[in-house]
């Protein structure tokens, strides 16, 4: 397959998933902002405008979480609903540039609300080029994560109700338990061992560390850096050959 | 020129029943191949792990000699489906639909473009083109799909029941689509509709719980059964005397003889000199379909159990 034909079949998930559905439904823009930003908002509020640099660094890593869930809604829609993944595996496409392309499709959404929450940074955190860089590095780093795992899960779905369940459980999880929006020691001491379940625990430490909202050792740091690469990386793998492609 | 081969193919989805059980055969050129068989035969199990959706527990398939179970990656791009249950995708248009398909099959975005208004306009939607899918009616929704596969370019293409739900007009449309199609394409479809299958194939294919119980031209199956030719009298006529044949009784009143070429021959020419109204036919697709699967209801006298 030749590259123009790959950027061809990337740009056609794009074509499908984001910009003509945009067309059709402009409400959803409104949708992937709400959620990441609905947190957000009650943080500050209720920490009476303390925790808003935590919280702004919270959405930003939350809307790239929010980029797999979506994904996998979106895909699991097209799968059951119009047989789109049936018709997409008996065409030349592989399985990594479907994802690709519609992850893609989903940052496109995702770029309102990362224009509002760079603008909030900006004014609220004032990050130096290195701390951006950091928080950059660990957006991407947890968008491979949960563009993986999204796709992944897309595949086993046999319908769309199935997929609202994980969506849901996967939001929850990943997001509103865990100390993403807040730092982690503002969990009792004897609980804070269960917020490690979530790689997201690990991407907020990195990112609140480098901003001087939490500090840790620098041998946490490098154990904190190392699992999310390591899980982003089993993820990607795992998408790649244990999707549900052709049907077993 | 498009062949496609395969053998043995089984499947079954959890453990117990098999919907397919050892599955063979192969087809050579171009033209319709119709899978016919009740719910449940089979037919798109078959369907989907030739188009490389699904995988069999066992069994061989060739396309062009490409091995297209161990290798689907190999095939895929040669051929096209259109799923039982496809539909297409609500927020497109039937441009942006078949664009992004063909997109899909590594074609660039303009020449997409290019090939979509083609097909639309070979398969007479170009009116549509640029509707919302979820305003169209389910004929023109069918006819995108037909669109799709038809641009795409690939000489084998799978349709599992194109025309459910069509009238009897866009129905027909879309046969006079296929048959112009089939002259250089190797085209699989299932469909209920008997008539459809008798019509356009050049190829029938019988399934009936996962197997494939015989496959052959319209002539060639018809030589399969004990009767070959069909004698339908309306209600109210009452049948010569030593009758020879299976006989069906419809439930309109009408008779209908089914019987060999050589006594359909005297029966009618009793029924002339009686002067009874009468129509004399080889036997359809769908009185071969009932005497290889089932007996029809209303039936007087059958031939041997074992014999079709
Ligand atoms: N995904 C699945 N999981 C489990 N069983 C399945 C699945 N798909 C089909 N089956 C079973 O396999 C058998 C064959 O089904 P298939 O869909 O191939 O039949 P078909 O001939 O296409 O029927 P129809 O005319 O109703 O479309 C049936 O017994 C069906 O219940
Ligand atoms: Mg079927």
């Amino acid at each position: 397959m030749s590259g123009k034909s790959r950027y061809s079949q990337v740009l056609a998930s794009v074509l499908v998933n984001a910009v003509y559905a945009m067309k059709n439904y402009p409400v959803m823009f409104i949708n992937s902002m709400l959620t990441p930003l609905s947190v957000l908002f009650v943080i500050t509020f209720v920490s009476r405008g303390a925790l808003i640099g935590v919280g702004i660094e919270g959405a930003l890593i939350y809307s790239m979480v929010w980029s797999g869930l979506s994904l996998q809604g979106d895909l699991s829609h097209l799968k059951n609903d119009f047989k789109f993944q049936d018709l997409v595996v008996t065409s030349p496409t592989t399985s990594t540039t479907y994802m690709a392309g519609m992850g893609i499709s989903e940052i496109v959404f995702a770029l309102p609300l990362l224009a509002l929450l760079i603008v909030l940074a900006a004014i609220y955190l004032h990050p130096t080029a290195l701390q951006a860089l950091a928080i950059t590095a660990v957006m991407a780093i947890v968008f491979l994560f949960s563009i993986a795992l999204g796709f992944f899960m897309s595949t086993l779905t046999s319908d769309v109700m199935q997929s609202w369940n994980y969506t849901s459980i996967l939001s929850v999880l990943l997001s509103t338990i865990p100390p993403v929006y807040y730092p982690i020691t503002y969990i009792p001491q004897q609980f804070q061992f269960l917020a490690y379940v979530s790689p997201t625990t690990y991407a907020a430490e990195i990112v609140q560390s480098a901003t001087g909202f939490l500090s840790i050792s620098n041998l946490n740091l490098v154990i904190d850096w190392a699992v999310i690469i390591i899980l982003a990386t089993v993820f990607i793998v795992l998408a790649k050959k244990k999707s549900r492609w052709r049907e077993p | 020129m498009v062949r496609l081969s395969f053998r043995n193919i089984s499947k079954s989805y959890s453990r117990g029943r098999k919907a397919l059980n050892r599955v063979s055969f192969s087809y050579d050129g171009n033209g319709i191949v119709a899978l016919i068989g009740r719910n449940g035969a089979g037919k798109t199990t078959l369907i989907r792990i030739l188009a490389t959706e699904l995988a069999p527990d066992s069994g061989t398939a060739e396309l062009d000699g490409l091995e297209l179970i161990k290798h689907p990656e190999a095939v895929r791009g040669l051929m096209s489906i259109v799923p039982q249950e496809a539909r297409v995708v609500q927020w497109l248009t039937p441009m942006q639909s078949i664009t992004t398909y063909l997109m899909y099959h590594g074609v660039t975005y303009g020449e997409a473009k290019k090939g979509a208004e083609r097909a639309m306009k070979e398969v007479g939607i170009t009116e549509y083109k640029d509707m919302l899918s979820r305003k169209l009616s389910g004929g023109t929704k069918r006819k995108v799909f037909v669109a799709m596969v038809l641009a795409s370019g690939s000489r084998l293409i799978f349709l599992d029941e194109p025309t459910t739900g069509l009238d009897p007009l866009s129905r027909e449309e879309l046969w006079n689509v296929l048959v112009r199609l089939k002259k250089d394409h190797l085209i699989f479809l299932t469909t209920h509709y008997l008539e459809e299958a008798e019509r356009l194939a050049d190829r029938i294919c019988l399934m009936e719980n996962g197997k494939l119980l015989a496959s052959g031209t319209m002539d060639s199956l018809r030589r399969k059964i004990r009767y070959q030719h069909s004698i339908r009298l309306p209600a109210g006529s009452t049948l010569p005397k030593g009758t020879k044949g299976r006989i069906v009784h419809g439930a309109d009143g009408s008779t209908q003889i089914l019987t060999s070429e050589k006594d359909a021959l005297s029966i009618s020419k009793t029924l002339v000199r009686r002067g009874t109204r009468f129509f004399s036919n080889p036997v359809s697709l769908e009185d071969i379909f009932y005497s290889i699967v089932k007996k029809p209801i209303g039936e007087d006298e059958g031939g041997d159990e074992d014999e079709w």
